[in-house]
């Protein structure tokens, strides 16, 4: 797993040569409060998570990309577009779900779609007929007469959702889409961005810090927290990875039975007193663990698979965060 | 994006001419504004004067209507300078009250919704953004000012014939350029009040507070030292010197006040005007700081520091 510091990049391309996303150095601060540190990497996923707690930086660099705040210095690529020349066309590609509550008042839902897609470029015969498409799909077909005033929350979610892709963007932003979503609203809303990145016509940045949605819909991961890039994670890669995650409950002196576990070429980490996470390598089996806590007079008093959860990952990340700037990371 | 289908595509059509885009913003605030019957009503009313005005000057020109009257329309209502001027006075303050009614919510309301993120994050600046919602009242305004100003002025040349119109398309230039500078002058105020105050209906009183409370202010200033150069600070005065100037009935020395002592004059002021200039340089810092007051407030997202 890379560290924070070094660029990033993910080997499994979506779309052609470039990433969807190329951060350069990118730097924002308001005032002389830096906001966001000189964050590197190349995303390439269909779906790219933004993860981080509260203050971290996360709708800030959406703000970035979008073009409403300036960078301090670096810069970001979006298709291969610089966000500080280009920010025009890259507009042009892109679609925006912002977190809070956002729309236009006095207006129907169809007509605020419809508005929407016609201030991104459609002609209005084009653009009222993407906003019922776009309705329908987003589930809002029966009510797109009605006021949006006259919205329920989980509504409005799906109004902004629909005004998000009506204009068809190749790049969505979504910023905490599950945003006071009751749990069948919020199934029908991953289920929707799911079939959006399956359709392979669009990728997808999805900010938010609730992790289940994160890891049902995304395959890469940022996580920020105090402006930093703390981790890059490829959910991909982790679910294809044919590793063994053991997780033990031990007795007795660790440290002999740690060092002769990293001899052997596992990944080893104490999470307490007693507990150890093992990543058995390829040619490694669980008889040469047992050997080797024998060896070290070691108990295991218990022992089970475990894959390291997105949640594993994120609270590592804090932990981490907290203690060192750039501390290296379990995941790989 | 097929509704059969229900799948997520890309949009491959052709795409509006980019120029155009900020008229998509009056496009559909129309359909908000006449809505309600008393705006129609009034903006419906505005139009009687120019018709009021069409039927003078269709006078001017009908013998038998003269002759059944039996009064010198000529003489008691030349179709001259003034003719037109006091169009553009009557037409300019009636407009006055459509900004009132209509431009104080435009800004204010995409602001207390939080619209504007959903307006720059596609292809569309902040400059289109104020054009748009400008145009609004710009649209409307020219509507019933220079555009039926112009008709009228056509209708005068095509009854008094080719030299008229020769003689007088300064008159012309008069009408369409001082509307102008008034309308350009009511949409920005509008919508920078618009971008400050949330309340519609403290817009609308803030927005008539700009525009009289200067002209009490403007009077004392004048009163107390004597002069006239108040009228910097009155809006009202300040474009009826542009509109005077404009048609060429401005006079700078509009009175004087003399001292007597004994039966005897020992002293005379002169009041005059500020000069042309004054005036319009005035509106120009008027007009660029609503735009800087505009530059402010829309922004996509306001940081706090």
């Amino acid at each position: 797993m890379t560290d924070s510091a070094a660029a990033v990049t993910n080997p499994q391309a979506n779309s052609g040569s470039s990433g969807v996303i190329t951060l350069d150095n990118l730097s924002v601060s308001f005032g002389r409060r830096p906001i966001l540190k000189n964050l590197r990497g190349e995303l390439r996923g269909r779906a790219i998570g933004l993860l981080g707690p509260n203050g971290a930086g996360k709708t800030t660099l959406i703000h970035t990309l979008l073009g409403f705040h300036p960078p301090t210095s670096g810069t970001a690529r979006i298709f291969d577009r610089d966000i500080r020349g280009d920010a025009a066309q890259i507009k042009s590609l892109i679609g925006y779900m912002p977190e809070r509550d956002s729309f236009i008042a006095r207006m129907s839902c169809v007509h605020f779609v419809r508005f929407m897609a016609e201030l991104s470029g459609l002609p209005p015969s084009a653009a009222l007929e993407r906003a019922h498409e776009a309705l329908f799909f987003v589930g809002l077909g029966e009510a797109r007469y009605r006021n949006l005033d006259t919205f329920s929350l989980g509504m409005k979610q799906l109004a902004k959702l629909a005004q998000a892709i009506v204009h068809g963007p190749r790049l969505i932003f979504l910023d905490e889409p599950t945003n006071g979503l009751d749990p069948p609203a919020r199934q029908r809303m991953i289920k929707m961005i799911r079939d959006i990145r399956d359709s392979g016509q669009a990728n997808i940045v999805l900010s938010s810090h609730l992790l289940r949605d994160v890891e049902e819909c995304c395959e890469e991961i940022l996580i920020l927290k105090d402006g930093r890039l703390v981790v890059y994670c490829n959910l991909e890669e982790e679910r294809k990875a044919n590793k063994k995650f053991l997780m033990l409950e031990t007795r007795g002196d660790l440290k002999e039975f740690v060092t002769a576990v990293n001899a052997l070429g596992c990944e080893c980490a104490v999470t307490s007193d007693h507990r150890l996470k093992i990543i058995l390598q390829a040619g490694a089996e669980i008889r040469d663990i047992y050997r080797l806590a024998a060896e070290s007079q070691v108990q295991i008093r218990r022992l089970t698979y475990k894959r390291d959860s997105l949640e594993d990952i994120f609270l590592k990340a804090m932990e981490n965060g907290s203690q060192t700037g750039d501390a290296p990371l379990l995941s790989s | 994006m097929a509704v059969l289908e229900r799948a997520y595509k890309q949009y491959q059509g052709p795409q509006s001419p980019l120029w155009s885009r900020f008229l998509i913003i009056p496009r559909h605030a129309y359909r908000d504004v006449f809505r309600s019957k008393i705006f129609t009503a009034f903006f419906a009313l505005s139009f009687i004067w120019p018709l009021v005005c069409a039927i003078l000057i269709y006078l001017h020109h009908n013998v038998e209507a003269i002759a059944v009257l039996k009064i010198n329309v000529r003489a008691l209502l030349p179709i001259d300078a003034g003719f037109f001027e006091t169009y553009v006075i009557v037409q300019g303050t009636i407009g006055f009250f459509l900004a009132v009614l209509v431009g104080p919510q435009q800004v204010s309301r995409d602001l207390t919704n939080n619209a504007l993120p959903l307006y720059l994050c596609r292809p569309f600046t902040r400059s289109e953004y104020v054009v748009g919602k400008m145009s609004i009242v710009v649209i409307l305004l020219s509507a019933i000012t220079w555009v039926p100003g112009l008709i009228l002025f056509l209708l005068q040349s095509y009854l008094e014939g080719w030299s008229w119109f020769a003689d007088n398309i300064w008159m012309a230039s008069a009408i369409f350029l001082g509307s102008l500078v008034w309308i350009v002058l009511l949409a920005l105020m509008s919508q920078a009040i618009s971008a400050w105050v949330k309340w519609r209906l403290a817009a609308r009183a803030a927005l008539l507070g700009v525009f009289f409370i200067p002209t009490i202010f403007a009077q004392v200033i004048n009163e107390i030292f004597q002069t006239r150069w108040g009228h910097i600070f009155d809006l009202r005065a300040l474009i009826g010197n542009v509109w005077s100037g404009l048609f060429g009935t401005f006079v700078r020395q509009v009175g004087e006040d003399r001292e007597f002592r004994n039966g005897r004059i020992v002293a005379t002021v002169f009041r005059t005007e500020p000069p042309l200039w004054a005036s319009w340089f005035m509106l120009f810092l008027i007009c660029a700081f609503c735009l800087w007051l505009l530059s402010r407030k829309v922004k996509a997202y306001e940081v706090v520091k």
